[in-house]
């Protein structure tokens, strides 16, 4: 490292410190805490303190890698798992498609565009809890808008999230409603910077909309796209709060049809008193999170063009 | 501009920093009172055991002018993830209420303070509800309340079909002729409501001649025949004989409603419905043992008050906690507010709490009590219901037979849950 660099340092530490102090307070040591739980049976309902004796609790209560088997054997896991990847399936393709729309509807030159960007936005500023209790409120059964619009166009509608089958599907239809503004405008950059003048001559080659969309929109948009699609698939993977508010909560939605990955840590952590099973599964899940963005950064070098 | 600014900001942040050193706290110790609090689920701020509740604390203030109390209540839903970041933080109030379910948790992980010595004359107390809260011989808390679950009727509905109203007789075959009658007075009225939940799992296999588990508690008994026969019948009554509305039929109304609509014959439900029902059913209704099949079994409900590991005021937590479940006063207050049954033994308290009406029959409340059984415990309590709970909507919702998801159960039981 150059003289300078080091002096960099050393001006620089004075600014960053509020915020490294934050984030080794609140992310790097509770990581590192959680690491330490994950090996042990502590059940969360006795108390424990770090600054006596922490690393002797951790001794004492040592099981080994016995939470990380037990969980890998039980077929709940398993379950919770799929019904993860059952919703990344639905999410993702809809979620680019919609918020690719509406990206390109705010970046026409149209008059409301400025319209269209709040309206499309501020589902994203809405709170999650208050979010779930409208739509659980639109997706009621007999009292909900939908299903009543449904029943005047002759459809009788499902029962949404009481339905085995459809409860996922409801989730997933409120988490695009919440999240599509938020891609949408991360999108509506990457469509900004690209270059009018590759259009221009195109239009003058005589390309129809169309092609331009698939020749010279889609691939100079490709690294935001691979971007939003690794955002939205972690995001994906911990979907939490919609389920907890809009399913019932004892079973996880009906017959357990929306347990997942993160609503089990929460039980486990929360309700069960297994913090240290609990913290084992959140480290399955960093992993598996970890093993899907690597397959995708994999991908990357197939179909992301950087050349803007 | 920029300065102001920047001042202005400081400011602030040394506000917040400093105010919680001003805070309460301070003054006390120069009075010499002792500031103690109590936390609770149990009753809400709105009706009239919120009241009752406000009333107890008052005249125990009164009586200990050197103790304060500061009270909170919290919501059921949020009481026991709120309750066990504050223990395993080391900040729980000094008293705190617990149900019969998540006593044992709690006394088993050492949360809850030794009481057995600050109790003073327990006399006045129930001896099966104090009893419950003994935990391997060590008394870790005092019984607030207790209440069980019996048979509620509308009486309109019962007339109009021209049927006798159930007696202390009845069985579950009884429930389903007159239930059937009742449904046939009308579309969307109902005959019977009684959810397929665990706590009515344990109190149906009872009913029928079973148990979830052995009387040593030392294994599982989901899976005995008695049990299969009690849970087909339950989920019965909604998938064949249809006498209970599905979800569905409900759309997101709750039982009470349904009951308090009129249009539902009868329900089984806590005796905390009373003060709901008095005052909010347009017709006259009334309430019987509720029926069993083979046998008669009733629930135990208890919450207590225990005193935290971490008081710093253990004696004067633990006799606001036996005023408020145990004294005379407190109790009055209770039976007036028609809020649960107080866990004494006082002979003109039961006899004001039998004087009220509605509902007439009110000694089927006492008569309940000789069937009373109580629920499994395990210290696993709530992942031990959680399973449970999901084979019973395996049958609820016809996927498996009673017989293949009580036998997973069992399996799932035993592999999980330590006895």
């Amino acid at each position: 490292m150059s003289i300078q660099g080091r002096r960099g340092i050393r001006v620089a530490l004075p600014y960053l410190l509020p915020s490294l102090l934050g984030a080794l307070l609140f992310a790097i040591l509770p990581i590192i805490i959680s690491l330490l739980l994950s090996v042990t049976n502590w059940s969360g309902m006795s108390r424990i303190r770090l600054t006596d004796g922490f690393l002797k609790f951790v001794a004492e209560h040592f099981v080994g890698l016995e939470n990380t088997k037990a969980i890998l054997a039980d077929s709940e896991f398993w379950r919770a798992l799929s019904h993860n990847l059952y919703f990344v399936v639905l999410y993702l393709p809809l979620m680019l498609v919609l918020s690719m729309i509406c990206a390109l509807i705010i970046n026409a030159p149209n008059r409301g565009a400025n319209v269209y960007r709040v309206v499309y936005y501020l589902p994203v500023l809405t709170s999650w809890v208050a979010g779930s209790l409208i739509w659980k409120w639109l997706l009621s059964p007999v009292y909900g808008p939908i299903n009543n619009f449904l029943a005047i166009i002759g459809i009788e509608g499902p029962l949404w999230l009481q339905s085995e089958v459809w409860a996922m599907p409801s989730i997933v239809l409120a988490s695009i409603w919440k999240d599509m503004g938020f891609y949408a405008m991360i999108l509506l950059g990457g469509l900004k910077s690209i270059n009018t003048e590759y259009y221009e001559a195109a239009r003058i080659d005589g390309a129809s909309k169309a092609q331009m969309f698939a020749r010279i929109t889609l691939p100079l948009l490709s690294s935001v796209l691979f971007y939003v699609s690794m955002l939205s698939m972690i995001n994906a993977f911990q979907l939490f709060p919609q389920v907890m508010v809009m399913t019932k909560d004892g079973n996880a939605g009906p017959n357990g049809a929306t347990m997942v990955m993160v609503e089990r840590i929460y039980k486990y952590a929360f309700r069960y008193g297994k913090m240290g099973y609990a913290a084992a599964y959140s480290w399955i899940l960093f992993v598996i999170i970890m093993a899907f963005t690597y397959i995708q950064k994999r991908g990357e070098k197939r179909w992301v063009n950087y050349d803007v | 501009m920029k300065t102001t600014r920047n001042v202005l900001s400081l400011a602030l942040v040394l506000v917040l920093v400093l105010l919680p050193a001003f805070s309460a706290g301070t003054k006390e110790a120069a009075q010499g009172t002792v500031t103690l609090k109590l936390e609770q689920f149990s009753g809400s701020e709105a009706t009239l055991s919120g009241e009752a509740l406000r009333g107890m604390i008052a005249e125990f203030e009164k009586q200990n002018p050197t103790i304060k109390v500061e009270l909170q209540t919290i919501g059921y839903d949020d009481y026991f993830t709120q309750l066990q970041s504050k223990v395993v933080g080391g900040n729980a109030a000094d008293v705190f209420e617990l149900n019969y379910e998540n006593f044992v948790a709690y006394a088993s992980e050492g949360a809850l303070a030794d009481v057995t010595s600050l109790l003073g004359d327990t006399s006045g107390f129930n001896k099966t509800a104090l009893d419950a809260f003994n935990y391997q011989g060590v008394q870790y808390g005092v019984p607030n309340s207790f209440s069980n679950v019996v048979l509620f009727y509308n009486k309109a509905l019962f007339d109009q079909a021209n049927l006798a109203y159930p007696t202390s007789d009845w069985t579950w075959k009884d429930v389903e002729v007159a239930s059937k009658k009742i449904m046939s007075l009308g579309k969307n009225i109902w005959g019977f409501y009684r959810p397929l939940t665990f706590h009515e799992f344990y109190k149906g296999a009872a009913q029928n001649g079973g148990s979830l588990m052995n009387a040593e508690r030392t294994a599982f008994t989901v899976n005995l025949p008695q049990n299969i026969e009690a849970v087909s019948i339950m989920a019965g009554w909604q998938n064949d004989s249809k006498i209970m509305p599905t979800d569905a039929d409900m759309a997101g109304m709750g039982d009470w409603d349904l009951f308090k609509s009129g249009r539902l014959g009868m329900l089984v439900t806590g005796i905390w419905a009373f003060g709901d029902f008095t005052a909010n059913c347009p017709f006259e209704w009334d309430i019987a043992i509720e029926p069993g099949n083979v046998q008669k079994a009733t629930h135990f409900f208890s919450n207590s008050y225990v005193v935290s590991e971490t008081s710093k005021h253990p004696a004067e937590a633990a006799k606001l906690a036996v005023f408020l479940a145990g004294s005379k006063e407190a109790a009055k207050l209770r039976v007036e507010a028609s809020w649960e049954l107080p866990p004494v033994t006082y002979p003109e308290i039961i006899d004001s709490y039998l004087s009220i009406t509605p509902p007439e029959n009110r000694e089927a409340v006492f008569a309940s009590l000789d069937y009373l059984v109580t629920p499994p415990v395990s210290i696993q309590q709530a992942e031990m219901q959680a399973i449970i709970e999901s084979y019973l909507g395996q049958i609820l919702s016809g996927k498996q037979s009673a017989k293949a998801a009580l036998d997973a159960c069992q399996k799932e039981l035993e592999a999980k849950i330590s006895l």
